[in-house]
């Protein structure tokens, strides 16, 4: 609550309970790390979730639930998207390609 | 009320940096976001710092109003272009919060700082200092704010909006997705409450939809035009999205935000909470 809606830093590490479903990882162009993205939570349906946005070293993370999602990205390079099946609690890991 | 008098273009904001009379200013979620490069010429106002009164849970008053406002150098004739991250999320919010202290003139860049972003137009890092002004702040402007008996009363009356995603009006989610799950109050929504995700009204650039478009939302979702509304979320902040998209680009008029929102509503003891989708099966 004291935290409101901003988005924590995006990147590092985080103890993840047994009740979370973290979805994270990197946005990257040709294999370079894109820092700077725009990258979109989208649900099973395609709807729109969360937005954050990337790390200087390409990273995000989201704070789910256990589903089918979608993590689009945004970048002035272009745009991606990968799609993420967590069926159950722990951190799934997952890259998004812009190009 | 007309699109052109409550937003600007990313173009014509270009156009106009050195505008006399025209301040910009970045509200972010993001707080640190706008010091790794601004809108050339923009102050910064922290809706944490600046905006929440550091104890209590609520606004800061009135005169703290005009003590930030003098001090960012913004005066009552000034027009204040607001943008932020995250389809304005927070400058729409900040833009509700003008409103409320009586600032007529002010106007959201229309995709905020990722339409700039996407764009590629220019953001720099240099200091921005500009004179303190003697900035006059009016009462809140109560129309636009509700508090929590008058929602209560809602129920059943009133078109209640909550512009959370699916999953935290169902029950599902306590936070939106980008945050740790760590509230501690009761999950659901307001009886009677439709569910139109606050992003909904934006497009993928950021920028809002047509009010065509956004006409055809919310009376898919069982908006009543003829009814009050007030639209609630989380802090009252994507919520401020809603309420611009219905009183500032579709012109209902009686719109409240009640920026108590879940995090209070959520932790009262005996009112009535719904679960599920909310939608008839």
């Amino acid at each position: 609550m004291t935290n409101g809606c901003g988005a924590p830093a995006q990147g590092g590490s985080i103890d993840v309970s047994t009740t979370e479903t973290v979805l994270e990882g990197k946005v990257l162009s040709e294999g370079t790390p894109v820092g700077g993205a725009f990258v979109r939570l989208l649900d099973s349906t395609g709807e729109f979730t969360a937005e954050v946005v990337t790390s200087p070293e390409g990273d995000f993370r989201f704070f789910a639930a256990p589903g089918s999602w979608t993590v689009r990205a945004l970048h002035r390079s272009g745009n991606g998207q990968a799609d993420v099946s967590a069926f159950g609690p722990g951190v799934h890991a997952v890259e998004i390609a812009v190009a | 009320m007309s699109r052109e008098n409550v937003l600007v273009s990313a173009a014509w904001s270009e156009e106009n940096l050195q505008t006399p009379g025209v301040v910009f200013a970045e509200v972010d979620e993001d707080t640190t976001a706008y010091d790794g490069g601004h809108i050339p010429g923009a102050v910064k106002i922290d809706w944490k710092n600046d905006l929440q009164d550091p104890v209590r849970r609520d606004f800061v008053d009135r005169e703290g109003f005009e003590k930030l406002l003098s001090a960012k150098g913004i005066s009552n004739d000034d027009t204040v272009i607001l943008y932020g991250g995250n389809n304005n999320w927070f400058a729409a919010y900040a833009y509700w919060y003008f409103k409320l202290y009586g600032h007529q003139n002010v106007k959201l860049l229309d995709g905020g700082r990722k339409k700039w972003e996407l764009d590629g137009r220019p953001l720099d890092k240099e200091e921005v200092v500009r004179d303190a002004t003697s900035y006059t702040a009016q009462e809140q402007d109560l129309s636009i704010r509700a508090f929590r008996d008058e929602v209560v009363d809602a129920i059943g009356n009133k078109n209640l909006v909550d512009v959370r995603s699916p999953d935290e009006f169902s029950g599902k989610l306590l936070a939106p997705a980008h945050l740790p799950q760590e509230q501690a109050q009761r999950g659901g929504h307001i009886p009677s409450a439709v569910n139109v995700p606050w992003s909904k009204a934006a497009n993928e650039d950021g920028t809002f939809k047509s009010d065509e478009e956004l006409r055809e939302l919310y009376a898919e979702a069982g908006f009543d035009g003829s009814r009050k509304t007030i639209a609630y979320c989380r802090i009252g902040e994507r919520s401020s999205h809603t309420w611009f998209a219905l009183r500032e680009l579709l012109g209902h008029e009686d719109v409240k935000n009640y920026d108590g929102s879940w995090t209070e509503y959520g932790s009262l003891i005996g009112v009535p909470i719904e679960l599920g989708s909310g939608k008839e099966s």
